[in-house]
């Protein structure tokens, strides 16, 4: 006896969207047409769901090789506009880290530090066609003798581009508040004192891991959206915590899987790779990332059609405990709640601050469900799956 | 009650003249001089708060102009760049006023101009800088 009612491999799928057959709708479209038809019809009836998400991802980089000119440098310290880029790789290669400062920033002497430019931007202005100032030295060898190298750079003229970040789409991350009587600056945003305001970074009912929370679908190999292209989910991310505790219907409660994505730069917009600045901490980029969930079975219509109530983090205390390594859980909150505009938190009403943007992951799931359905995108079958443990 | 700042250019001949005396004795308006200098070719450059009824505003205003005066407006504002906003929210942890604020259930950042205080908090709050502060454009006789 099959496990499942509904059967679907990733074959038949491919060939329906193919064929422009394929039914493709949003995680936010699947929470109502798994309510009205139960798991077992959505499921025959809805062939992938599409997720998004935008928000700064500060694990991203890009690899860069710049190619050679005469006399040849074997480069030992690179800058793209003054940022410096890690060269410790082959002779023209380089990697631009998105949080790397520009060499002249006065970071956080002037307090909250502005961050105005970084390797976030960097990224973003290659993407945008934008030329780019390059500066290598080196200590020369018999092969690369030129010590120093200064050249004119467009991600076009580039030999090799390809963005490649260790660590995106965090499952589910901290609600943040600050308990102390000074406002503070963190990677969550500006927290006001005395519990001011509450952050959080997650797309909720859109976000791509929470709609399939035990990676079944989700592997090396899987086709995404990626900063305007296709890209690849090519590893689970670092900091990849899938023992999280999770609810009865397998959330996590608090951070957990991640992604290890990469993708073409060359073949990526502006709009989607957004170089950030982060008052008092420090510059990043923020990814549009999308990943079509293919409806394999019941469960998988179950798992996509999770909502916003149904999705839960927990609230830590960014201005005392968080610096000293600590977690005191100050409540579990719903993103419901979340995005209602205001929490509760040790019997205070406080109001509610996003910082992943709704607006741009539903044009993410939105564009990720038009191309498949007009059959530009078809599913990649992962090798293998996230590790679960 | 009416108030701006303004940026006043004297040329050399009329710095010589008690104008804003005048300005202020004729057209009751009170103000707060915020910055003035003669400048190597002896024409003036003042930066003042005027402030008084719409009407005397408008008079004193034209007074200046009668006057040989240049006047413009000092005061700014803050836009937004629409294309550079990515309605992430960030800044709705810093506005005192309520002017930026997420529309539900869209999750729309919506700026309200009518309500900035121009505090400036959202300019550096903004991830991607879609927040500028800018001299307003209002012309004084429209």
């Amino acid at each position: 006896m099959k496990k499942y009612t509904i059967n679907k491999t990733y074959q038949q799928i491919n060939e329906k969207i193919k064929a422009g057959d394929a039914v493709v709708v949003t995680a936010e479209e699947m929470i109502g047409l798994v309510k009205d038809q139960g798991p077992v019809d959505a499921a025959r009836h809805v062939d992938v769901v599409t997720t998004g998400t935008f928000a700064p991802m500060c694990s991203s980089g890009a690899f860069i090789n710049f190619g050679h000119s005469a006399p040849g440098i074997k480069a030992s310290k690179v800058w793209l506009n003054n940022v410096s880029a890690y060269a410790g790789i082959a002779a023209v290669d380089c990697y631009i880290g998105a949080t790397e400062p520009c060499e002249d920033d006065p970071l956080n002497k002037v307090y909250p530090g502005e961050f105005s430019y970084g390797g976030g931007h960097v990224i973003q202005d290659l993407v945008a066609g934008k030329t780019i100032h390059l500066k290598a030295i080196a200590y020369g060898t018999d092969c690369y003798p030129n010590k120093k190298t200064e050249k004119k750079i467009t991600l076009k003229t580039l030999p090799n581009a390809m963005l490649c970040n260790p660590r995106n789409a965090y499952q589910n991350y901290n609600c943040a508040i600050n308990t102390t009587k000074k406002t503070v600056y963190t990677y969550m945003g500006a927290l006001k004192p005395r519990m001011g305001n509450a952050n959080y970074c997650s797309a909720g009912q859109l976000s791509p891991l929470f709609n399939d929370p035990y990676y079944r679908t989700i592997g090396l190999g899987t086709r995404i959206f990626l900063g305007g292209a296709e890209g690849y989910v090519t590893w689970n991310g670092t900091q990849h915590k899938p023992t999280a505790k999770r609810t009865r219907k397998g959330s996590p409660l608090t951070p957990a899987g991640t992604l290890f994505v990469m993708g073409d730069l060359k073949k990526m917009k502006p709009k989607w790779l957004v170089g950030v600045s982060i008052q008092g901490y420090g510059c990043s980029l923020a990814v549009g990332l999308g990943i079509p969930i293919p409806i394999l079975n019941e469960e998988m219509a179950k798992f996509t059609s999770i909502s916003d109530e149904d999705l839960y983090t927990h609230v830590i205390d960014y201005g005392k405990d968080y610096p000293q390594g600590k977690s005191k859980n100050y409540g579990r909150v719903s993103y419901a709640e979340l995005k209602s505009g205001t929490i509760e938190v040790a019997g205070k009403r406080i109001p509610t601050v996003p910082l992943s943007s709704m607006v741009r992951a539903r044009e993410i799931a939105d564009l990720l469900k038009r191309r498949i359905s007009a059959g530009k995108f078809l599913l990649g079958e992962p090798q293998f799956i996230l590790p679960r443990k | 009650m009416h108030s701006k700042i303004l940026i006043l250019k004297f040329s050399k001949t009329v710095a010589e003249k008690p104008i804003v005396c005048y300005l202020v004795k004729n057209h009751d308006l009170t103000f707060n001089i915020l910055n003035a200098a003669i400048l190597p070719q002896r024409e003036g450059v003042m930066v003042l708060e005027l402030t008084g009824s719409k009407k005397n505003f408008s008079e004193g205003i034209q007074y200046l102009k009668d006057m040989g005066v240049q006047v413009q407006n000092a005061s700014q504002e803050v836009k937004r760049i629409t294309k550079q906003c990515t309605h992430c929210g960030a800044c709705t942890a810093v506005c005192p006023t309520g002017a930026l604020s997420v529309i539900r259930p869209e999750m729309k950042v919506e700026f309200e101009q009518k309500k900035c205080s121009i505090c400036e908090l959202c300019v550096p709050a903004c991830p991607t800088r879609a927040m500028q502060i800018r001299p307003t454009n209002t012309i004084f006789f429209e």
